[in-house]
């Protein structure tokens, strides 16, 4: 003890800047600092560009008119806005029950043995399948193949593409969801006298709503803005929608579309799109982040 | 099913409410409580005292298939109530249920309002009289409508502990069980609310028959007529301890004049 006794003496409690141990913290927060704002720029650059480029293109006549032909002037993207909300509507219908029936199936129903095992490793990987491959699947299961009254690019093929991206968030979202929901609760219901059905379905469900409303806001929103999926199975169309079993115009593929053409009008129809697309995602997000208060 | 809700108490011949023949219940291939023999008679608190890990909880879950929810957990022997094996085959284990409710150590309120809560179980069980009269009743026979009167709307999970606890007591009673399962109601509660959930468990008792799981013996001697003393022991070749029923008697007996060591050793304190 006694030999440690000069050195406290010595070292003063006065913070050194020039100690190697503060001069190595002091670099590598500086290093940490400047990694994620490299991380955050993609974002801002983005949102920025997006925003300066369109947002001065937004005019009512964008909302309600056609695309104008190659070599014209002037123009909306009405037909697209449309597009986009009816095929994300479709995907919905599908991906959310589907999804919502899944999850419920492996956080309520499944005892854990090797099928729902088999259910949440193949739903994990499906989660990382690239957009596109979904697209190729469902353009040979239903568009060469003429499914829908013989009609080969179709809204709903456009939909069905999206909804195979959306299950994979949906039924982990449900599954967590209802994971988190106190066994108390289900007890409580089953101790007196509901059967499985019914606890699930009026108690535990319910419980876990905010998480699950969350999930399907967040892939809805990644949905929404998928264009591999929806390139050869939606198609485009220059005209309004005409039912969902024709092709239809989508925001993502206009811009795809547009953006590449050697036009001027199109090319600002695109960053006007582009706009529009990222403000209804970020909304979307918005929303999600809104929902997932209701949990605390 | 409104006919069965005002289902007459008791055969008057039959004084057991629940008869457990050869209980054994196994958490897989580990034996948690081994061979109970057990009478629960009708009417009365039967109290189910002993050390942590004795089975007690487990053997009080047995009684109305709360078991069945948890992986693993198998059941031999028979547990008759009302003249049937509950674990017979053809025996639906929901309406088990229905007629032997459950209380739970914490108290869980359903996520909904205070009146929902007690319709829960009525409506899921058909019952089609007059909901807000039910709701009533069984508020006041578990000593928490004046408390909630003027705020049916408002969420179960308002209440203080205490209260949700008692209203977790109206919602098991509101759809008319025969026994009602206590699994240690009030060791999430203060001295006080235990105080009125054992009123509670008096008055009960003249509708409905009681088990109740406690760690507090002063309670155990407050409330019930007859106790079960569970303990556990390690036995050969077994991993870790099983449980049994050491005595089963008056309470007055059990804590007086017990006729085994282990049980007078256990109410005295002198447990080692």
């Amino acid at each position: 003890m006694t030999s440690f006794t000069p050195a406290l003496q010595a070292s003063s409690l006065r913070y050194d800047p020039a100690l190697k141990r503060n001069r190595l913290d002091k670099f590598y927060n500086a290093l940490s600092g400047f990694f994620s704002l490299i991380v955050v720029m993609p974002l801002f650059l983005v949102l920025v560009y997006v925003i300066i480029q369109g947002g001065r293109l937004i005019s009512i006549p964008l909302f309600t008119q056609l695309p104008p032909a190659p070599g014209l002037e002037g123009g909306g993207i009405g037909n697209a806005i449309i597009g986009t909300f009816v095929v994300t509507i479709v995907a919905s219908l599908i991906a959310i029950p589907i999804g919502v029936g899944g999850g419920v199936y492996l956080a309520e129903y499944s005892t854990g043995g090797p099928f729902a095992r088999f259910i949440r490793t193949g739903n994990d990987i499906l989660a990382g399948v690239p957009s596109i491959i979904c697209g190729v699947f469902v353009y040979g299961a239903i568009v060469a193949t003429r499914v829908f009254f013989g009609q080969s690019y179709t809204a709903v093929a456009g939909g069905i593409a999206l909804a195979v991206l959306m299950l994979p968030t949906v039924i982990k979202t449900t599954d967590e969801g209802l994971k988190l929901v106190p066994k108390a609760l289900s007890m409580g219901a089953i101790g007196v006298g509901a059967s499985k059905f019914v606890t699930v379905t009026r108690i535990t469900l319910p419980s876990a709503f905010t998480p699950i409303a969350t999930g399907i806001v967040l892939a809805i929103a990644r949905a929404a803005g998928e264009t591999a999926p929806l390139i050869f199975t939606a198609l485009f169309s220059p005209f309004w929608p005409e039912g969902v079993f024709n092709p239809i115009a989508t925001m993502s593929v206009l811009i795809f579309n547009f953006a590449i053409m050697p036009y001027e009008a199109q090319n600002e129809l695109a960053w006007a799109a582009s706009f529009v697309l990222v403000v209804l995602i970020l909304g979307a997000n918005l929303l999600a982040r809104w929902l997932r208060r209701f949990a605390n | 099913m409104t006919v069965s809700l005002q289902r007459p108490m008791s055969k008057a011949t039959d004084q057991n409410c629940l008869t457990l023949e050869k209980v054994t219940i196994s958490y897989g291939s580990f034996e948690a409580v081994r061979d109970v023999y057990l009478d629960i008679p009708r009417g009365k608190v039967t109290a189910f005292i002993g050390p942590s890990g004795c089975g007690k909880s487990t053997v009080l879950r047995g009684l109305n298939r709360m078991n069945d929810l948890i992986e693993g957990c198998s059941l031999k022997g028979r547990v008759v109530f009302d003249g049937q094996d509950i674990y017979a085959p053809e025996v639906d284990p929901v309406e088990v249920r229905r007629r032997i409710g459950m209380v739970f150590q914490q108290p869980n309120p359903f996520p909904k309002s205070i009146y929902e809560n007690i319709a829960f179980g009525a409506r899921i069980n058909g019952f089609t009289g007059d909901m807000d009269e039910l709701v009533e009743s069984s508020l006041r026979k578990a000593f928490i409508w004046d408390e909630t009167k003027d705020k049916l709307k408002q969420s179960g999970n308002s209440l203080s502990g205490g209260q949700q606890q008692r209203l977790c007591i109206a919602r098991a009673i509101a759809i008319e069980p025969e026994v009602i399962l206590m699994d240690e109601p009030c060791s999430a509660l203060d001295p006080i609310s235990t105080l009125k959930i054992e009123e509670l468990m008096h008055e009960l008792k003249k509708t409905f028959s009681i088990v109740i799981v406690t760690h507090n013996m002063q309670q155990a001697v407050r409330v019930s007529d007859q106790t079960a003393f569970f303990n556990a022991e390690a036995v050969e070749g077994g991993s870790g301890k099983v449980g049994y029923l050491v005595e089963f008697n008056d309470t007055e007996k059990i804590f007086n004049a017990p006729v085994q060591q282990a049980t007078q050793d256990y109410v005295t304190g002198r447990f080692g």
